[in-house]
């Protein structure tokens, strides 16, 4: 366990690498000019030119890429050229939003998709499965930034019941921290769900019908028993994949649903340093999203192993 | 134990948000940039240094100049001197107090820090005096009307001097009514009451709380569920709704600024086309394009019509160029005269709903008097770069608009302005415009933007469609708000009922 640990660390460091490379050249390749946005609408030519020698924009690419990653290794991520704020804090202060609203979300998602999968795989083809699927199929296809808002006019505006946008530390007010994070992870989890769901229906239906649960059933034991403890076991090793795929594409951020919902998380923060050519905290921030996604797979990995007893005296 | 559950459940999602009675929410549409004033360079950042620095002097709804940190100022020396007498004690937010000195370093600071955008506000200022204690006196290199206007922006507002020396952005220390607090990027700024404040008695709240919600109809949804107090910049899509909402306060402005066609007449390749080059076929665009209609269609009666790129409220704003009725037929003569009978040309825009909205109209307004545009939705950085560069034939953009008309005109069509994107270069403009810059007196200045309006309307660089609107929303609990064309929110005075 320990040696699979260490060699997925290793691999990850080529990725990662890889990864920073690409953002940084994909944002030099990006029209506009950060010194535009950041020099006012006066562009003061003085400014421009001192700005352009402090941010090392006339560098070559090669320079400027090594500079920075020589500073990412001694931990210094940059400054936001926007507001002046080092991108480590950036990321310190944002981590926790994207966080809470990705486990929130994965968390219901759970709690709905999986329960409606084993549902209609028991039940297939009766009223039920056909309500589940249909169901599942609007969860994906209504657009999540359209139902974040019809929420917000609904339970916010017409019910007043929730808040209807920002963001509350749990650490300040838990109950009005999950009561803010409640619509927007119910949004992001309609589309998780259904995927969640899609995915458990079939594979409950292939364990389903496999001899072990036939014999199951022949020695008399209860459908309860058949379907949590033989068949979902078994059923559950792609449905650990898909979470934690899911849960780390979460911690990108959710672009659409954080800006409806109007959350500090690092899907605002991408989208605002893109517009701005903010290049560090969008070179930040896509390496702390790379390394979360990096460490999801191999949680995933982590927990086959956990759930299958089988891998863990591989031949 | 399940009952426990759902109990504790319904209680957490039905407990009454139970904000802080005397906060004050202000939903902005963007998150500002650097809160240190003279390295700021967003519109929107100047509305939180509103209420956390104070500056030398304001202006009122009019426009008029009035004392804030100054009591009075003259001028002198053939107006090459600039004298304040300042207000006796006032205090910086750590306590420190406001006085000459203190004046001084703030506008030495502002001309000389290297990266401060105030730089070319105050270039005109050769040196600061510091008289006695409380008087000021700036020494300018030459004349300068646009000074006091500069003054009463960013470029005179006054940051403690002790705090200079550290991390003025993240931890601004001013004079105004509230000091700063704590900010989260893109989620909120926060900022307390100043209790030494000298007018601390006319304002009414604990807290500030600005909070940038970007898309207007969620900022709206916000003010009717009462989770914000107020918001600006209301999307006029939302405008009808708003007017019909008892609940709601509709206090829309006409501000200062414009939004406008700006057209590349002299940069190289992309302005050598009829457009660019022949001020017939300028004159053509400007008499197909119905400002009335992109009013009435788009702006819901909130993007009064311009023809001019100063504000009506301006003295400067002149009755011999009222706004050009749309006539095609008249806009085919003057195409035939130029010996083209149609156009075609690309107009940029940088993309959302409302630009959209109105470039689409004068898409389809300028066809049936011979134009074909095609319309090129862009990403507003990359615009800014493809005009700085000369790579347009025409964008759609504004301006966010300044007290001094110098600040509407000069840089935009000036030989050597720096945001001159028509690359237009005229030198009687150019001599008129300098002229108008060092004279104080306002008949005189009025005439000298007169005649500089009388060769730039003719000739076209930059077509105005529509002064830019500030429309505020306002809960029904607040009282005593009054919208000012500079878009800002002074709160002083502003209660809320609860």
């Amino acid at each position: 366990m320990l040696k699979l640990t260490l060699r997925r660390l290793l691999v990850a460091i080529p990725t990662l690498i890889l990864v920073s490379l690409i953002v940084f050249s994909l944002q030099k390749l990006l029209p506009g000019d950060p010194l535009l946005t950041m020099a006012g609408e006066e562009r003061d030519p003085e400014v421009l030119a001192f700005l352009r020698e402090k941010y090392r924009l006339d560098d070559p690419f090669h320079v400027q890429y090594l500079a920075w990653l020589g500073n990412v290794l001694t931990g210094d991520f940059g400054r936001s050229l926007r507001t002046g704020v080092p991108v480590s804090t950036l990321i310190a202060q944002k981590l926790p939003v994207t966080l809470q609203l990705a486990v929130m979300a994965i968390v219901l998602a759970l709690l709905i998709g999986i329960p409606a999968g084993i549902l209609s795989a028991v039940k297939k083809g009766t009223a039920t499965d056909y309500a589940a699927n249909v169901v599942a199929l609007s969860g994906v296809s209504i657009p999540n930034f359209w139902l974040g808002i019809i929420l917000i006019m609904v339970v916010s505006v017409q019910w007043q019941l929730l808040p209807a946008s920002g963001y509350v530390p749990p650490t300040e007010n838990f109950l009005q921290s999950l009561r803010t994070m409640l619509m927007p992870s119910f949004v992001l989890a309609t589309a998780l769900a259904a995927y969640l769901m899609r995915h458990t229906r079939s594979a409950m239906l292939g364990v389903l019908s496999s001899d072990y649960i036939r014999t199951a059933k022949a020695k008399g034991l209860l459908p309860k028993t058949v379907i949590l403890k033989h068949a979902l076991r078994n059923a559950l090793m792609p449905i650990v994949t898909l979470t934690t795929l899911l849960f780390g594409e979460l911690l990108a951020g959710a672009v659409l649903t954080e800006q409806v919902f109007t959350i500090p998380g690092f899907g605002k923060l991408i989208v605002d340093a893109v517009f701005t050519r903010d290049y560090a905290v969008v070179q930040g921030v896509v390496l702390c999203t790379a390394v979360g996604f990096i460490f999801m797979n191999l949680v995933a990995d982590l927990l086959y192993v956990v759930i299958n007893p089988r891998l863990r005296h591989p031949q | 134990m399940r009952t426990l559950f759902a109990t504790v459940l319904t209680g957490a999602l039905l407990a009454a948000s139970s904000a802080w009675a005397q906060d004050f929410r202000i939903g902005l549409q963007e998150d500002p940039d650097l809160l240190d004033p003279h390295r700021a360079r967003t519109f929107v950042g100047r509305i939180v240094f509103t209420s956390l620095c104070d500056k030398l002097i304001d202006v009122d709804a009019k426009l008029n100049f009035v004392p804030e940190l100054a009591s009075e100022w003259a001028w002198s020396d053939e107006n090459k001197t600039l004298t304040f007498k300042l207000v006796e004690g006032a205090l910086f937010h750590d306590g420190t107090p406001f006085n000459a000195e203190a004046a001084k370093a703030n506008i030495d600071r502002a001309r000389t820090l290297q990266d401060s955008l105030r730089k070319s506000e105050l270039a005109s200022v050769e040196s600061v005096e510091v008289v006695d204690e409380f008087t000021v006196a700036l020494h300018l290199s030459k004349p300068d009307a646009t000074l006091l206007a500069q003054l009463s922006d960013r470029a005179g507002m006054m940051l403690s001097p002790a705090t200079f020396d550290g991390d003025v952005a993240a931890n601004p220390v001013c004079s105004g009514p509230y000091k700063f607090a704590s900010r989260v990027q893109n989620d909120r700024i926060v900022l307390e009451k100043f209790a030494d404040h000298r007018d601390a008695g006319a304002h009414h709240f604990d807290r500030l709380v600005f909070l940038p919600i970007p898309d207007s109809t969620v900022r709206l949804a916000n003010l009717r569920a009462g989770d914000l107090d107020m918001l600006e910049r209301l999307n006029p899509s939302d405008a009808e709704s708003v007017r019909g909402d008892a609940a709601l306060q509709f206090m829309p402005v006409a501000g200062l600024g414009y939004q406008g066609i700006t057209i590349n007449t002299g940069g190289g390749e992309r302005s050598e086309n009829p457009l660019g080059q022949d001020k017939r076929v300028r004159q053509a665009f400007q008499l197909a394009i119905g400002r009335d209609v992109i009013n009435d269609v788009v702006g819901q009666k909130l993007f009064e019509p311009a023809q001019q790129p100063f504000p009506a409220a301006s003295p400067y704003n002149s009755p011999s160029f009222p706004v050009v009725q749309r006539d095609p037929e008249a806009a085919k003569a003057l195409l035939a005269e130029a010996g083209v009978e149609r156009v075609s040309f690309e107009l940029s825009f940088g993309n959302n709903t409302t630009t959209q909205a109105i470039n689409e109209l004068i898409q389809a307004m300028a066809a049936e008097a011979g134009f074909d545009i095609s319309l090129r939705p862009t990403e507003f950085a990359a615009m800014q770069q493809d005009m700085k560069s000369g790579n347009y034939q025409a964008s759609q953009i504004g301006w966010s608009g300044r007290v001094d008309p110098d600040g509407n005109l000069h840089q935009f069509v000036t030989c050597e302005g720096a945001l001159n994107d028509s690359k237009y270069c005229n030198e009687e403009v150019d001599r008129l415009l300098n002229a108008a810059r060092v004279t104080p007196d306002v008949g005189e200045r009025q005439a000298l933007y007169e005649d500089a309006q009388k060769i730039l309307q003719d000739e076209l660089p930059i077509i105005y469609i529509y002064h830019q609107p500030w429309p505020f929303v306002l809960s029904g609990a607040v009282s005593g708000f009054t919208a000012y064309p500079d878009g800002m929110v002074r709160l002083k005075g502003v209660q809320l009922s609860k």
